[in-house]
């Protein structure tokens, strides 16, 4: 079987998991264990496909594609149709591979976490919608059809954020999310749309053949841009960037497992794909706007986890916080750590999450991390592997997050250095402390310290099988050798070496940076940097990784300090800058903004539809109402005295008339007689003959 | 004096004129019938005469006599109606009969 069957195959199982388990989820109580089956079957067929074009057809790509809808000749456009498609690159096989084992590790775990739940078998259905449109996204080959999966991920999302829907934040949680993804598909929609219009089709490969000749959208390179950024826009709705990051933390509604396998490591890394996929067409002003999102992202979220208290809530902004970074990282044309990044985010963020579920599974669903403390001893399996996620996140070598963030942090620096652009790896490098610092700062209070709350602390115990061992798979994957043989260094790993190449971009040389402008001396067309770049790259190497190494390490002290030995008292911090702490506590005040300008905004203006629609609309209408009214009424006083009238008159003048024609009617034959002789008189006197 | 056709038109006028007098003014029924066997006769004494001087041959007193025998069949019918209207009215008087009207 080829390649492209198998990963037909592997799109469609969970599709088939769903439909199965919506009709028949109510009859058989086991059905649960065939969704769980079938994801497994997914996870094997899909490391099959990773195995063989990794190794077989490794420089090869796979496209398979047929057309959808022919739409022939058609007016204003020409001859074009639309045609559905798979593409398979190392990248899409990677993430393959990524998305069904998270997906078969959540729904293992699931089985433990959800027990008892009055939709269990709903919940997997749900599950496997989403995964069925996640691998949509993954496989397509063309933008429409991204777009189309996009929309099923928006709306599975919604669903499982919304799966507690008794409960009003998780409905309105649900609500948000899908919101707040609807503001960014509306920009992706239009840049789709901008590159259909110029180009005719909807593949990726087609696309970029035309901008490679120097086709540009509209004949201008502020269109190529304005598409990348539109394009992008789709991305930062998904991915939970700057303006639209607010649905991300409040989508932690939904069951843990959910917020592992969404929010963690697929749905929100679908943005980043998203990017991936378009890097090629991305002009510099566009890389340059995607690397400033990026950047705020980064250090808006990070600021606002210091100060989180609920466990999930922390790991939220954590998650828009590396999003950044990945957004940043394809900013600043460090395309492979960006993807690296996303590889290894989605590993340890998910074991992070799961472990969280762990934690407020066995805590009775207590969330607050302040009613935690001294949960090691309780829960050793959940706290080493929870450690180790830790240590990955906030770069401490020997583990995968070191290798890829140490990458973008030194990407970010070389770019600053070429292009004069300090603020990003200022950023990017602060925001790492403080990574380290917030990671350790709930790694300490859950599971290190005394026991606050005795009660909860007495009942805890550790999870059941099912929940732990997608919590080792996933933190065993969290270290440096499945990357990598030199834990300094990850470009001498098979990941970045071989497995994803940086793509020659198809944008013309005046748009891109200098940079990336191709080298006509080497005339490689996969190396996408200049020799410029990859020296730079090289001098930020060790300075970038001795940095971050001393953050991390500072970070990771704070956090002791404050939380271990005592050092530093964090309430006295608290009091002291007061203001800051509220405003990291309260999230910057965004939700509040958006309430006071958007959403008080929308109520406003509906306030003045409905004020118009009241007064106007319903004025017209029963204006034009009124003037029926009046129009019978008159026709009706027509009617009564017009109409009626003439025909009482009539009546009357005929009773009249009878009555007085009635005289002569005597009743008495003489009298006829003589009407009849004098009347035969008359008459032969007028016919007379002479 | 040669009698002309003048002059029986004379008599009939007369006696159809008495005739009428008679039904319009007499409230007596028998007499109201009486007027009209006047009208009658006077209608055949035009019919002989035209008949006469008009040289249509016997056409006319053919009429005539059937005039008369009609004349004859409406007198006994009305005289019985009279009878009756008698029984039940106990007079005859037309004006007073005039159950109808109502």
């Amino acid at each position: 079987m080829s390649l492209i069957s198998l990963s037909i195959i592997t799109l469609f199982l969970p599709l088939i998991g769903f439909t199965v388990l919506i009709f028949f989820g109510k009859r058989f109580e086991k059905i649960y264990l065939f969704e769980v089956g079938i994801l497994f079957a997914a996870l094997i067929i899909s490391i099959l496909i990773a195995y063989f074009k990794l190794t077989a057809y490794i420089n090869q790509d796979l496209i398979f594609a047929f057309t959808w809808i022919d739409f022939g000749v058609t007016p204003l456009i020409g001859e074009f149709s639309i045609d559905l498609g798979i593409k398979i690159d190392n990248i899409t096989v990677l993430m393959l591979f990524v998305v069904n084992l998270i997906s078969f590790l959540v729904h293992l775990y699931s089985i433990e976490y959800m027990k008892g739940d009055i939709r269990f078998t709903r919940y997997f259905a749900y599950l496997g919608i989403f995964t069925f449109s996640m691998l949509g996204i993954v496989l397509t080959h063309n933008i429409l059809m991204m777009f189309m999966f996009w929309e099923l991920v928006g709306l599975s999302s919604y669903l499982l954020i919304g799966f507690w829907y008794e409960k009003d934040s998780a409905s309105d949680a649900g609500k948000k999310a899908f919101l707040v993804n609807r503001v960014g598909d509306i920009g992706m929609l239009i840049g789709i749309l901008i590159l259909f219009t110029n180009y005719h089709t909807f593949t990726f490969d087609e696309i970029y053949a035309q901008i490679a000749v120097g086709n540009l959208p509209f004949d201008s390179y502020a269109w190529l841009t304005a598409s990348g950024i539109l394009i992008f826009m789709g991305a930062v709705g998904k991915s939970a960037q700057f303006p639209l990051h607010v649905w991300l933390p409040d989508a932690m509604e939904g069951p843990t497992p959910v917020s592992a396998l969404i929010h963690a490591a697929t749905m929100v890394a679908a943005g980043v794909y998203l990017l991936v996929r378009i890097f090629v067409m991305l002009t510099a002003d566009a890389m340059l706007v995607i690397a400033v999102i990026g950047a705020i992202t980064a250090l808006v979220s990070a600021t606002i986890a210091l100060t989180q208290n609920d466990i999930k809530k922390v790991l939220a902004y954590s998650t828009v916080s590396q999003l950044g970074y990945m957004v940043l990282s394809i900013g600043i044309g460090a395309y492979a750590f960006a993807f690296f990044h996303l590889m290894t985010h989605a590993f340890f963020k998910a074991c992070l999450f799961l472990g969280s579920g762990s934690v407020i599974h066995a805590m009775h669903h207590e969330q607050d991390i302040r009613e935690m403390g001294g949960l090691k001893k309780k829960l050793p399996i959940t706290y080493y592997t929870f450690l180790i996620s830790s240590l990955a996140i906030s770069g401490v070598p020997l583990f995968s997050g070191f290798l890829s963030k140490d990458g973008i942090l030194a990407g970010s620096l070389a770019f600053g250095n070429l292009t004069g652009h300090w603020l990003l790896p200022i950023i990017g490098f602060t925001v790492a402390l403080m990574t380290a610092f917030y990671m350790f700062r709930l790694v300490l209070v859950t599971f290190h310290g005394k026991p606050r709350n005795q009660e909860k602390f007495d009942h805890a115990h550790e999870s059941p099988k099912a929940m732990t061992i997608p919590l080792i798979t996933l933190a065993a994957l969290s270290i440096f050798i499945f990357y990598t043989p030199n834990p300094f260094n990850s470009e001498a790993g098979w990941v970045l070496s071989d497995w994803i190449r940086t793509p020659e971009q198809v944008v013309p040389n005046e748009v891109r940076f200098d940079f990336m402008k191709s080298d006509a001396a080497t005339g490689q067309s996969e190396i996408t940097h200049s020799q410029m770049y990859t020296d730079a790259a090289h001098h930020a190497h060790y300075p970038a990784m001795i940095l971050s190494l001393v953050l991390a390490g500072i970070g990771i002290l704070i956090a002791f300090m404050m939380y271990v030995w005592g050092k530093i008292d964090s309430e006295k911090l608290k009091t002291k800058y007061n203001s800051l702490y509220k405003f990291s506590l309260n999230k910057w005040y965004i939700d509040e903004f958006y309430d006071a300008s958007f959403i008080a905004g929308t109520h406003k203006s509906a306030k003045i539809l409905a004020w118009f629609d009241y007064n106007v609309v319903d004025g017209i209408v029963n204006g034009t109402a009124a003037l029926g009214r009046f129009v019978s009424m008159l026709s009706g006083w027509f009617d009564t005295y017009v109409v009626d009238g003439l025909v009482n008159f009539f009546a009357l003048l005929n009773g009249f008339l009878g009555l007085s024609l009635r005289r002569i009617q005597t009743g008495k034959v003489q009298t006829y007689v003589v009407f009849v002789v004098f009347s035969l008189l008359v008459l032969m006197f007028f016919f007379r003959p002479f | 004096m040669q009698v002309e056709l003048t002059h029986f038109l004379v008599v009939s006028t007369l006696l159809f004129s008495m005739g009428v007098f008679a039904i319009v003014t007499r409230k007596n029924a028998i007499l109201v019938l009486m007027g009209i066997e006047l009208m009658l006769n006077a209608a055949n004494i035009n019919f002989v005469a035209f008949s006469k001087f008009g040289g249509f041959g016997l056409s006319g007193q053919v009429i005539a006599l059937f005039v008369i025998i009609l004349a004859a069949a409406e007198a006994a019918i009305a005289l019985a109606i009279v009878l009756n209207i008698y029984k039940t009215f106990s007079n005859v008087n037309v004006d007073e009969i005039n159950n109808l009207k109502e």
